[in-house]
């Protein structure tokens, strides 16, 4: 029972990470391409401004939780992913390094550069993280001993000593890479003005368009490299609701931008993003990281859970800090709500 | 060089360059809450743009902090997997509770502090000043709480596969050693802060500019520069090191260069540590002293380096005897220093006394240092244990991340800090050499 619980809070943390989180990594991809005058790049700037680091702080929060709910996870899922992880820790400093920089160099030259590394780090972000769950998925080598230890690639292909990237982990970093792309622009759509806000609207049905294929295409993926994926689905039939809900929230992306009614557009793009997670999760429940040396060695809930006082004692806290979480949450953002000013002037 | 030697050079350079922020961040954010609290009276206007000039240098480091602080959560999984995987069940607690009960808080009532200014009203503004500081405070804490259980492990159980588990929470979070260490490393941070922001005003008043924000600062970093360097040694210090003597014996004998057990131990004030002879070099001692300092008589029996095992001595005991002797004179002169400045603040000469505030103004750094060599102290003094008497950090860290790997990170780590070291003391000139806004604002009534 535990187990069930404490997958599913953790499961909720790394949804709350990449709904609020991803938006402004996605943000930070238009930034490359879509934005074109300083005015507006101020704008889309200060439409994350006061909330990117408190959407950082949800993979914290969400790391440390896993941490201390399945400490065997959280060892050997870091140190086998060593070198990407430590890539993308760097890339959240450029990332954010860059952003705060921004605001004080008011120097040409250095906000070109400052630009240009905030927007690709963004983009690599987003690739990573698609990437990351994609290894998840597809299963890792993991010896006897519950560890491993993945190099960055090695022929391409899901086997059973895969790399980092192969061709199936690849498609998940450019599906993540076009999916926050498109919740970027919806927040966008929402926060900024005048032109820009036409532009990001103009691109949703194309972005729409390609993270509907990209998603088939995973999905089929996932099927080839790992077709115990839908076990769970077929012995309790009413979870197929998850990838009609995927669906769902597709469609509705695309008939809430055309009706202009931008709020809930971004909504759905948020329930695209939690159906796609849960989806992920439940294909898995209860492993957390498949092997692909053998399926005796699968790190399942029963192996890596902590022990039960740490987690009903865990449990108490949890609710308690979450509720004050979600609280502050609500707070910022319903004092941030309506479009940025457009002007040149900064903050 | 081994793995174990470069995760431990690993962790030690990221945790080293992160803590240069949270240091000051924690500092000021208190002495940001006296400031804005100060402006809360009719015609303080004045104390407001300087708490708001605060909230900009607060800012910059807030953000260092954050992005250099990330990596220290991941470490414990990437570099220290074995460790993480016996201690995740207690420790990784008060790490998550970090994220979930201070750092939500904090990033929320910063946006608010940092963004919100000019649209807030004074007591909105004020207490979201507050939230900060109770925020950056409390993240300490749970720090603070994590170290004190690897070094004096409490409240804890093991499973049948090794594990730790909680046996109280309450008894995790009071841990005895942590609360002493919390009010020792607290009161550290409040000592960066009034020296960084008494060393601001010094250089303002030197360069004759921006004089009326100068006296605020000196003011308010002088007064609080001598209740925290007073409290740093007595009794936040004076009862962390009785309660090291107590459960790590051979820290404290590591700490003091005490080769050999004595009774009337005296206190080397300089030397150099000789492990190979067994005896301090160029010894400069008070006789009995450290015996009077632990035990409050100058004839107690102290325990030296002989009585224990020699493979449960500290691993780097020189630099171990270096850290703890850099941060107690480091100390002293810290005291001297600012009893000096509170006396002529008192008797209103500090403002001319211009020897008076080249010396606070080259001080600045010196806290920066001391900080971080009681830090290395604490954990150097620790070793060889991982977690104090239960685990060699031999057995923690991740053996299959090579030591090749490991230090191909660890050179990226050092890059990159180097670079954002640059551009830190960049921003942070460019905010100081600024300074606050200009003059007071004319009066437009009290704001709502």
């Amino acid at each position: 029972m535990m187990g069930f619980i404490w997958f599913w809070l953790v499961a909720i943390m790394i949804v709350g990470y990449v709904v609020l989180d991803g938006f402004d990594l996605g943000v930070g991809v238009l930034h490359l391409f879509l934005v074109r005058t300083e005015a507006e790049r101020q704008a889309t700037l200060r439409s994350i401004g006061p909330v990117w680091d408190g959407n950082e702080v949800w993979l914290l929060a969400g790391g440390g939780t896993l941490y201390f709910a399945f400490p065997l996870l959280y060892a050997s899922a870091f140190s086998g992913f060593y070198l990407p992880l430590m890539i993308v820790l760097w890339l959240l400093i450029l990332r954010g390094v860059s952003l705060e920089l921004r605001n004080h160099l008011d120097v040409g030259v250095w906000r070109d550069l400052l630009d240009g590394v905030f927007g690709s780090s963004s983009a690599l972000l987003t690739i990573f993280f698609g990437a990351a769950l994609a290894n998840v998925l597809r299963g890792v080598p993991l010896q006897a001993d519950g560890y491993f230890f993945l190099p960055l690639w090695t022929n391409w292909t899901p086997g059973v000593h895969p790399g980092i990237l192969d061709w199936y982990t690849v498609i998940g970093g450019v599906l993540a890479l076009v999916a926050l792309t498109l919740h970027g622009a919806l927040w966008l759509v929402m926060k900024v003005s005048g032109e820009l806000e036409q532009r990001a609207r103009g691109i949703v049905p194309a972005l729409c368009l390609v993270v509907s294929v990209l998603t088939l295409v995973s999905l089929s993926a996932t099927m080839a490299v790992r077709g115990s994926s839908l076990n769970n689905y077929f012995d309790y039939p009413f979870t197929f609701v998850i990838p009609a809900g995927v669906a769902a929230s597709l469609g509705a992306i695309w008939y809430f931008n055309g009706a202009a009614k931008p709020l809930r557009a971004f909504l759905s793009s948020c329930f695209y993003l939690f159906f796609m997670l849960a989806g992920a999760c439940w294909g898995l429940y209860p492993t957390l990281l498949p092997s692909t040396t053998g399926q005796d060695r699968d790190i399942t809930l029963a192996k890596a859970l902590s022990g039960p006082h740490s987690l009903t004692v865990g449990l108490a806290w949890w609710a308690v800090g979450m509720a004050l979480a979600v609280g502050y949450v609500v707070f910022v953002y319903s004092g941030f709500k309506g479009k940025v000013d457009m002007g040149t002037a900064g903050h | 060089m081994t793995a174990e030697l470069i995760h431990r050079l690993h962790f030690a350079f990221t945790i080293t360059f992160h803590y240069l922020f949270p240091q000051l961040t924690m500092g000021l954010a208190l002495l940001i809450v006296v400031l804005k609290t100060a402006a809360l009276r009719p015609g303080h206007e004045l104390w407001d743009q300087a708490a708001r000039f605060w909230g900009k240098i607060f800012g910059i480091n807030f953000v260092f902090g954050v992005v250099t602080g990330i990596p220290m959560e991941f470490e414990f999984g990437t570099n220290w997997a074995r460790f993480s995987r016996l201690s995740g069940g207690v420790i990784g607690q008060p790490l998550a509770m970090e994220g979930v009960f201070s750092f939500f808080l904090e990033s929320a009532f910063l946006g608010l502090f940092l963004y919100g200014g000019k649209h807030l009203s004074k007591r909105l503004h004020w207490l979201s000043a507050v939230m900060v500081f109770l925020g950056s405070w409390l993240s300490g804490f749970f720090i603070i709480v994590t170290d004190a259980w690897m070094q004096h492990p409490v409240a804890y159980s093991r499973l049948p596969d090794g594990q730790f588990e909680v046996t109280s929470f309450w008894q995790l979070l009071l841990n005895p050693w942590g609360l002493l260490q919390y009010m020792h490393n607290m009161t550290g941070a409040v000592i960066t802060g009034s020296f960084v922001m008494s060393a601001v005003g010094a250089f303002y008043l030197l360069e004759s500019r921006r004089t009326e924000f100068a006296r605020i600062f000196l003011k308010v970093g002088v007064i609080a520069g001598l209740i925290s360097t007073i409290v740093i040694i007595f009794p936040t210090g004076d009862l962390h090191g009785k309660y090291v003597a107590r459960n790590q014996p051979a820290a404290i004998a590591g700490m003091e260069g005490l080769f050999h057990s004595e009774a009337g131990a005296g206190l080397v004030l300089i030397g150099q540590p000789n492990e190979e002879t067994g005896q301090i070099d160029n010894p400069l001692v008070v006789n009995d002293l450290l015996s009077f300092l632990i035990y409050g008589t100058t004839k107690a029996q102290v325990q030296g380096l002989d009585q224990i095992p020699r493979d449960q001595w500290p691993t780097a005991l020189p630099l171990l005897f270096y850290a703890y002797h850099i941060m107690a004179g480091l100390g002293t002169w810290f005291v001297l220093l600012m009893l000096v400045s509170a006396f002529l603040l008192w008797r209103k000469k500090l403002h001319t006394a211009r020897w008076a505030l080249w010396a606070l103004l080259l001080s600045f750094p010196l806290p920066y240092i001391a900080n971080t060599a009681g830090w290395m102290t604490a954990e150097l003094g620790r070793q060889p244990w991982l977690i104090y008497g239960l685990m060699r950090t031999s057995e923690g860290y991740s053996n299959t991340v090579s030591a090749g790997n490991g230090l191909f990170t660890l050179l990226g780590f050092m890059g990159i800090y180097t670079l954002l070291g640059l551009l830190f003391t960049l921003l942070i000139y460019r905010e100081i050499s600024d300074g606050p806004a200009p003059g007071p604002v004319p009066a437009k009534g009290v704001e709502a």
